[in-house]
């Protein structure tokens, strides 16, 4: 079942086309992920689902109401967003950051409620910054930043998480943090998420579904064993890539991969090995 | 959190004693010297024929009432304009809002030359509604235009642009003297009407302020993130607008341009109460109140007993503090 739905969307930049008549269905509790080439329209066409750009044409339905019509404050109770890279006043603590997060549920923005208590105790707990709950900004590393800002959006409390690159600028061990957080909210609290990433081999091994995008199109949509194949990621990036199944989870994994305008040689390998696998 | 609130409570109960004791000394201080008594005397037995008396009332009070007012409106400004824009470098003075004011009150000089209080703060709130749009409407349409610097050279650029047109349009229908006598900062000769005036445009200035102080720490968080915690930005940002169109029109049609309390009062009070608005704005007005008292009664010491223009002894304090601002939180005040 939908539950975001994305139908003949049409954004402009600058008088630029980004995309237009895009459709697209997000699925009620799984995770997507949408993948392509820089300036392709992902973060677009996130920004236009959270209402953050307002298409020129056409429409976004959040649990089937045109989000035009709905309150703004009514779509932060179900529906969030966190942009690429967000920017605080270092000073700000990181629990006084959260509590922002209840501001759509405030109706005395003065006071938190009990209930206002508990949802920020959860979204520390769930993103593991319980230590640092009253350290400034400033004195966290980016990937604690990160995990702050992803409690800031938890404490919103809503059904739908929009993450535009929210591993970006992570080490390695971070960025697998923030995603299995990502994972843990999705199978346990009920939560359709939508994201963005660069690394394939995150959105295969952590996604239900992967959007792909290039020049404003949606390429392909579908699991990511149908995705992170040879011939799609071939139309998305114009790569060849070389795949295999990570034994562990049994996922598609990208080990490497060469430009698609490279020798035939590499080529003809590649194929090889998409035979092998 | 609790002894985090204590900084602004601490400043806001003590400032209506610090209000009392600025006058009190601006009173006090001047050409003339008044004894204490006498001040007494003048609020609570006034005499029509005392010559002290007749000097507070119409010249040392309301100079004492216009300088903590105008400071306060100013501070506002600047701490709303740097909230909402999330911009350090924003200020009335610097994004083209005093000088919009300045050009159209030297149009009606030129054009209505017999205006009346009320239609002064009318004129200049127009102008500085004026004066926002264009450099608001400028940082809109140029790329990345409401980044710090670049709005910062668009709102310097504007307000250069209009208070040029406004010297060029006074001195080709040589009113030059008025305009000039009328806006560089004259806090000595408050005309009482135009403070009777200034108070309650003020004070809606102000009502609006507060009204989105709360909203403004959650605009200073980024706008995509505003509307995503469900805040309506646009009206929000109209209704910041709105105040600081109040606000600074009020202070340049009371005393004319008085730079950089609008920008480095806002500074000082995030220093001192942290950055959420809900108390920087009713701080900021306080802190910029006495901020341009005091230097209102030190302008009057330095080269006694001639008085230094007020402008001097903001610029003396203000461009150090503003150097040392750049210098150390230039960069990292926002991660």
């Amino acid at each position: 079942m939908s539950i975001l739905r994305v139908e003949n969307a049409e954004a402009r930049y600058e008088g630029h086309i980004i995309f237009e008549n895009l459709c697209l269905d997000v699925i009620k509790g799984k995770i997507t992920t949408i993948i392509g080439p820089n300036g392709c329209g992902k973060s677009t066409l996130l920004k236009t689902m959270g209402r953050i750009l307002k298409p020129k044409v056409g429409k976004v339905y959040l649990q089937e109401q045109d989000i035009n019509t709905l309150p703004t404050q009514e779509i932060a109770k179900r529906l969030t967003l966190l942009p690429q890279n967000p920017v605080a006043p270092g000073e700000l603590e990181v629990e006084e950051l959260i509590s922002y997060g209840r501001y759509p549920h405030r109706k005395n923005i003065s006071k938190l409620t009990t209930e206002d208590k508990e949802k920020i105790e959860w979204a520390l707990e769930i993103t593991h910054i319980l230590p640092y709950r009253n350290r400034p900004l400033g004195s966290l590393s980016g990937g604690q930043r990160q995990k702050v800002w992803l409690a800031m959006a938890l404490a919103q409390d809503t059904t739908v998480l929009l993450l535009d690159e929210p591993t970006t600028y992570l080490d390695l061990a971070h960025q697998l943090d923030v995603l299995q957080i990502v994972e843990n909210l999705n199978q346990h609290h009920q939560c359709t998420v939508v994201m963005v990433l660069h690394d394939i081999n995150h959105a295969a091994r952590f996604s239900h579904e992967i959007v792909g995008m290039r020049d404003g199109n949606i390429i392909a949509t579908g699991s990511p064993d149908e995705m992170i194949t040879v011939d799609i990621l071939k139309q998305i990036f114009h790569i060849d890539a070389r795949i295999m199944v990570d034994p562990f989870n049994g996922s598609p994994v990208c080990f490497g991969y060469e430009s698609a305008l490279a020798e035939e040689g590499l080529e003809l390998l590649t194929k090889k090995e998409n035979v092998a696998t | 959190m609790v002894n985090k609130n204590r900084v602004p409570k601490l400043i806001i109960f003590t400032a209506p004693l610090l209000f009392v004791l600025v006058i009190f000394l601006s009173i006090l201080f001047g050409a003339k010297s008044i004894e204490p008594m006498t001040i007494w005397n003048a609020i609570f037995h006034y005499h029509a024929d005392n010559v002290d008396h007749a000097i507070i009332q119409s010249s040392r009070f309301p100079r004492a009432l216009g300088a903590l007012l105008v400071g306060a409106y100013l501070a506002i400004s600047g701490a709303l304009m740097q909230g909402m824009t999330r911009n350090y470098l924003a200020s009335p003075s610097i994004m083209g809002v005093t000088d919009g004011s300045v050009f159209v009150i030297t149009l009606c000089m030129v054009f209505i030359p017999s205006l009346s209080s009320y239609q002064m703060i009318s004129a200049s709130m127009i102008g500085s509604a004026l004066g926002a749009i264009i450099v608001f409407g400028f940082g809109n349409l140029v790329r990345n235009g409401l980044s710090p610097i670049r709005l910062a050279i668009i709102g310097t650029v504007i307000g250069t642009f209009l208070s040029s047109l406004s010297a060029a349009i006074a001195s080709y229908f040589q009113v030059s003297q008025n305009v000039s006598f009328w806006y560089n900062a004259r806090l000595h000769q408050i005309d009482p009407s135009m403070l009777k005036l200034a108070i309650p445009f003020g004070v809606i200035g102000i009502i609006l302020a507060l009204y989105v102080s709360k909203s403004i720490t959650i605009l200073s968080l980024g706008e995509d993130i505003s509307i995503a915690l469900g805040q309506r930005t646009k009206y929000i940002k109209v209704m910041s607008m709105l105040a600081v169109i109040f606000l600074t029109g009020t202070a340049v049609a009371l005393v004319g341009k008085i730079g950089f309390v609008g920008l480095i009062i806002p500074h000082m009070t995030r220093f001192l109460v942290g950055i959420d608005y809900k108390w920087v704005i009713p701080c900021a007005g306080i802190v910029g109140g006495l901020f341009l008292a005091v230097c209102d009664i030190l302008s009057r010491f330095i080269n006694y007993p001639f008085e230094t223009p007020i402008g001097v002894l903001t610029a003396i304090i203000g461009v150090p503090f503003f150097l040392y601002l750049i210098r150390t939180k230039g960069g990292k005040n926002v991660v």
